[in-house]
């Protein structure tokens, strides 16, 4: 059934390319919350498998190449299979008031969201690696079109890293199916690859998916990127898109080539940690809100390699959870960002908000952003807590001196978090003190001036609220009782071979 | 063997003869009177209304003489040898007969019908595809010169046949100066081979050079056979001609030149190496080049890949952007030929019958944009989303399929070639290769996203409609079957993959 997601998604695009605009964004929104609810259907289901990756489709594709359509699924990919639909459904919500051209807008919107199911459920290397390719060019015109900011440069930039991404993973899933002659994954993940030929397959096709994932130095696409996409774009490449690459480093580099991993994941584990601590002080210096949001994602994926470079159940169960938890928070406050504020004030800078009182002008963004920000610095009753905490117990098994340094980036993520909330929302305009009354009066009250024009802004619409809700919801729901995922993430990651025993 | 016999194996090729000849009457006899005046590129005044009956009348004779070839090829026995090579059917020749043809039959329906003295273009057009028939079905070395030649003749006349334009007149000396230089080579290469195997067979020819070693004289053969054909499928640094043949003549040629020439250039090669020289392939692993025609291949790609798409990236022009991808693509394409064997073969095969029917789609939209807006350069296309949709649809499937992304032929046709090419040499020698051509990919899909970013989002300054909308529908109807094949051959590649595979065993 859960299947379904992606056939139900890639047939409301044919759809939207065929019916008139005034059905598109209802069309977007059917299609995305049938697929939330489809694999929140899927979790109910007891009868099965999750902790084997269990075939759910295998139809002959290419016979005379080994090639399947194959479609598989365990407890890692049915969790970001749930954080797709969720990120896709208050996405779409985000974007309710999307008028120009919308019908192209949702096409490539459900293509990424489309992708991405796909490459979560793919059991036959070569179909990953078609729906992962496939989510690229979908970004480029999300951004290029409807973009802000340097959209251009930001949406180039974000689809040649892809792309290069992309080709290495190439080189290693051709070295992967030419040394062994299959592409089933499950099959693969049984070959014995010549120690040789994983000491140099793995870095490529780790590196090559990392990419994605936001590894530093190779992170530099998604701040910008970020920042010149739509909201909803944002929220597709924080949500879902960052995942892919991480997925695809676990489920294919790591699984496929558990010797090369143990070689590499040294390295790993160091550039994860630079990620981390490197992003988090970047953020602290930004003036832009998107670009502070931007890094605090590269930092928050670093957790995420961190946690698969230890190679261990907790620390690896913990990195899925946090992909998770990541997808949701990160959504959060790209949607707070992009399209509460920005949209509302046309300015994203943290100097010209913080004149705007906009805690007073629209108080249910702040308090979506002050929820937002206390679960990305990881509080606890959030679902960042629950990832962050999980990782590093995992670390401290692995690595116990990254966890020190860890420590110290989690202090700079609460910092720049504090920062750009405060500036944001809690600043209050030059007009707010009572005491000032002199003051005001003596320069005359302009009506351009930031504070004036935050109190005539556009209320929050019934959609946003619906979409800030439901992201909310899935946070907390999780960082109050993370085993809802957990129980079904650990076997999975228990059942794979890699682990250091 | 009586006559009757040959004519009836030879059916196909005489279908399309008889073919040119009704067409070329029918246009001597109907034109005969109609000046041609001064017409300015820009600004392409319509015929005298007298002239446009007969000129469909030409595309539907061309058209239905095409068809009839296909159905002749169907009908023809599946494996047959006349005079030791000179004709040859076989599953695979048929296949790629049909594939000519089918690409000759798209060109028949682009080429524009303001083109002066249309009935003798589409006899040209039609005379070439004699040679590439010819081409793609004999296994001997003169039939295949004289192939080359009969294709190399049309394909300069075509070039050149815009007379109201001097850069088609350039072109056309440019191609057919380095093309007729480039034949020279071939023929000389050709003659040492015979002098080495003493038969001009290629079943022979790998007999009897089996028993040598790679002597400096066959080395020498082998380069200057490789340099006609290097030239046929633009490979750097023989590439020189394409820019200007690509640009200049009229956007049919250029369709026909790309797609219909390429494919059987690449069927012939790839029979010439892996058949006829398939004693002497040396090997073009990193640590190992040992001498052959392997290496010489390799180091052709190698070049074609980097120049074509270093090149395009500053390209303005589009017919001069596909010139230089084609160049590229060139070099992917030979990836197979050099990893050799039925897969390496199959896989180059699948890729230029793809990249053709891509190209011939692509040149499609851009003989429309030319009609609409009276240019192609990049700018002419801005605005084409607002103004077409489904052109613009088109275009994004043929530049996204050439960039090689899913769920496009492209995609699939990398992907097998790359595999194809790293399974081959001694562990995983080609694999600098490879890289490379990975490398080219990431550069070439800037380029191809600039253009779909014009097409998309760049505004049209103003727009402009000189079109007559009769024959637009039907190079629609083209575009858009070019585009479904596209997608179709990315989502079931095994429906020619399978046939190609069958056909090579």
């Amino acid at each position: 059934m859960i299947a379904w997601t992606i056939y139900i998604t890639f047939a409301g695009t044919i759809l939207l390319l065929f019916l008139p605009r005034a059905f598109s964004r209802w069309i977007a929104l059917l299609t995305t919350s049938s697929t939330f609810a489809i694999s929140l259907a899927t979790f109910g289901r007891q009868d099965l498998d999750l902790a084997h990756f269990a075939t759910i489709v295998r139809v002959p594709w290419v016979p005379a190449l080994g090639m399947n359509y194959h479609l598989a699924v365990d407890g890692i990919s049915l969790t970001l299979v749930l954080v797709t639909s969720i990120t896709a459904v208050s996405s779409v919500l985000f974007s309710w008031d999307v008028s120009e051209r919308p019908n192209e807008f949702f096409f490539w919107l459900l293509l990424v969201v489309g992708g991405s199911f796909g490459v979560f459920l793919s059991a036959d290397l070569f179909l990953l690696f078609v729906f992962y390719e496939l989510v690229i060019v979908p970004k480029y015109f999300l951004i290029a079109i409807w973009g802000s900011t340097n959209k251009e440069y930001g949406a180039m930039k974000l689809t040649l890293y892809s792309f290069f991404g992309g080709a290495l993973v190439f080189i290693g899933i051709i070295a992967a199916y030419v040394s062994s002659g299959s592409l089933d994954l499950n099959e693969l993940a049984r070959f014995q690859f010549t120690p040789q030929l994983q000491s140099w397959a793995f870095p490529v096709l780790f590196l090559g998916f990392a990419v994605l994932a936001g590894i530093w130095p190779l992170h530099t696409w998604a701040p910008t990127g970020h920042v010149a996409a739509p909201t909803a774009g944002s929220m597709l490449l924080a949500g879902i898109v960052m995942k892919l690459g991480a997925y695809g480093g676990l489920r294919v580099a790591m699984n496929l080539f558990p010797q090369g991993f143990q070689m590499w994941s040294n390295w790993i584990a160091i550039l994860a940690v630079i990620g981390i601590v490197y992003a988090a002080a970047v953020a602290l210096r930004q003036r832009d809100l998107k670009f502070v949001i931007g890094y605090s994602s590269v930092s928050h994926m670093g957790f995420v390699l961190l946690g698969l470079a230890t190679a261990n159940v907790l620390g690896v169960s913990g990195a899925v959870l946090q992909m998770f938890s990541h997808g949701v928070i990160g959504a959060l406050l790209f949607a707070v960002a992009g399209r509460m504020i920005y949209r509302r004030t046309h300015t994203r800078d943290l100097d010209q908000l913080s004149l705007m009182d906009l805690n007073r002008a629209l108080p249910f963004a702040a308090f979506v952003f002050v929820i937002a920000s206390a679960a990305s610095m990881g509080i606890p009753g959030f679902s960042g807590f629950a990832a962050e905490i999980t990782i590093l117990i995992g670390v401290w098994k692995a690595f116990p001196i990254a966890v020190w340094i860890t420590g110290a980036g989690m202090v700079l993520v609460a910092a720049f978090t504090l920062r750009a909330l405060k500036k944001s929302f809690f600043e209050g305009g030059p007009a707010a003190p009572s005491g000032d009354v002199k003051e005001f009066a003596a320069s005359p009250p302009l009506m351009t001036s930031p504070a004036e024009r935050s109190i005539h802004l556009e209320p929050i619409t019934i959609p946003e609220k619906l979409g800030a809700n439901l992201l909310m919801f899935s946070t907390l729901a999780i960082g109050i009782y993370p085993n809802f995922l957990l129980d079904r993430i650990q076997p999975a990651v228990k059942a794979m071979r890699f682990l250091a025993r | 063997m009586s006559y009757l016999d040959l004519l009836k194996l030879a059916a196909p090729e005489a279908i399309v003869t008889l073919t040119a000849l009704v067409v070329l009457v029918i246009g001597l006899t109907t034109s005969r009177g109609t000046v041609v005046a001064g017409v300015s590129v820009a600004m392409p005044q319509r015929g005298a209304v007298g002239t446009a009956a007969p000129t469909a009348f030409c595309t539907l004779v061309a058209a239905l003489g095409l068809i009839i070839a296909i159905e002749a090829i169907v009908l023809l026995p599946s494996h047959a040898n006349l005079f030791h090579g000179m004709l040859v059917i076989s599953p695979l020749n048929s296949l790629f007969q049909i594939v000519c043809l089918v690409l000759a039959f798209f060109t028949v329906l682009l080429a524009s019908r303001e083109i002066p003295n249309y009935g003798e273009y589409l006899a040209i057009v039609l005379l070439a595809t004699i040679g590439l028939l010819l081409l793609v079905s004999s296994e001997e070395l003169l039939m295949i010169f004289i192939g080359l030649e009969l294709t190399g003749l049309s394909l300069y006349l075509m070039t050149a046949f815009d007379k109201t334009d001097i850069r088609s007149a350039e072109a056309g000396l440019k191609y057919f100066l380095f093309g007729s230089t480039a034949s020279a080579f071939t023929l000389f290469g050709l003659s040492f081979i015979y002098g080495m195997a003493g038969t001009t067979s290629l079943a022979a020819i790998s007999e009897g050079l089996a028993a040598q070693s790679l002597s400096p004289l066959l080395f020498a053969g082998i380069v200057m056979t490789f340099v006609g054909f290097a030239f046929k499928i633009a490979a750097a640094p023989f590439h020189l001609w394409a820019p200007d043949a690509y640009q200049g003549g009229p956007v049919s040629s250029a369709a026909f030149i790309a797609s219909g020439s390429k494919v059987a250039s690449f069927v012939v090669l790839g029979k010439i190496v892996l058949v006829g020289f398939g004693p002497v392939h040396g090997s073009a692993d990193w640590h190992a080049m040992v001498a052959g025609w392997s290496p010489v291949l390799a180091v052709l790609a190698a070049f074609s890949i980097l120049i074509g798409n270093l090149v395009a990236l500053v390209q303005t022009n589009l017919r001069r952007l596909l010139a230089y991808s084609a160049v590229a693509h060139a070099g992917y394409t030979l990836l197979g030929i050099i990893a050799g064997g039925r897969e390496g073969f199959s896989a180059t095969l699948f890729y230029t019958t793809i990249y053709a029917f891509t190209l011939i789609g692509a040149f499609g939209v851009v003989a429309l944009v030319r009609r609409e807006t009276g240019g192609d350069d990049l700018q002419n296309f801005a605005g084409l989303r607002a103004r077409s949709p489904m052109l613009a649809g088109c275009m994004a499937v043929f530049m996204l399929s050439l960039a090689g992304l899913p769920p496009l032929a492209g995609f699939f046709g990398k992907f097998y070639l790359f595999s194809a090419a790293f399974r081959a040499g001694a562990n995983h020698g080609l694999l600098w290769l490879v890289a490379l051509a990975l490398f080219g990919s990431l550069i070439s899909l800037y380029y191809y996203l600039i253009v779909l970013k014009v097409v998309f989002q760049t505004e049209a300054a103003e727009t402009r409609s000189l079109s007559s909308p009769a024959q637009n529908g039907l190079s629609r109807l083209t575009i858009v079957f070019a585009a479904t094949i596209v997608l179709f051959l990315g989502i079931a590649p095994q429906f020619l993959v399978a046939r190609i595979i069958a056909a090579l065993q």
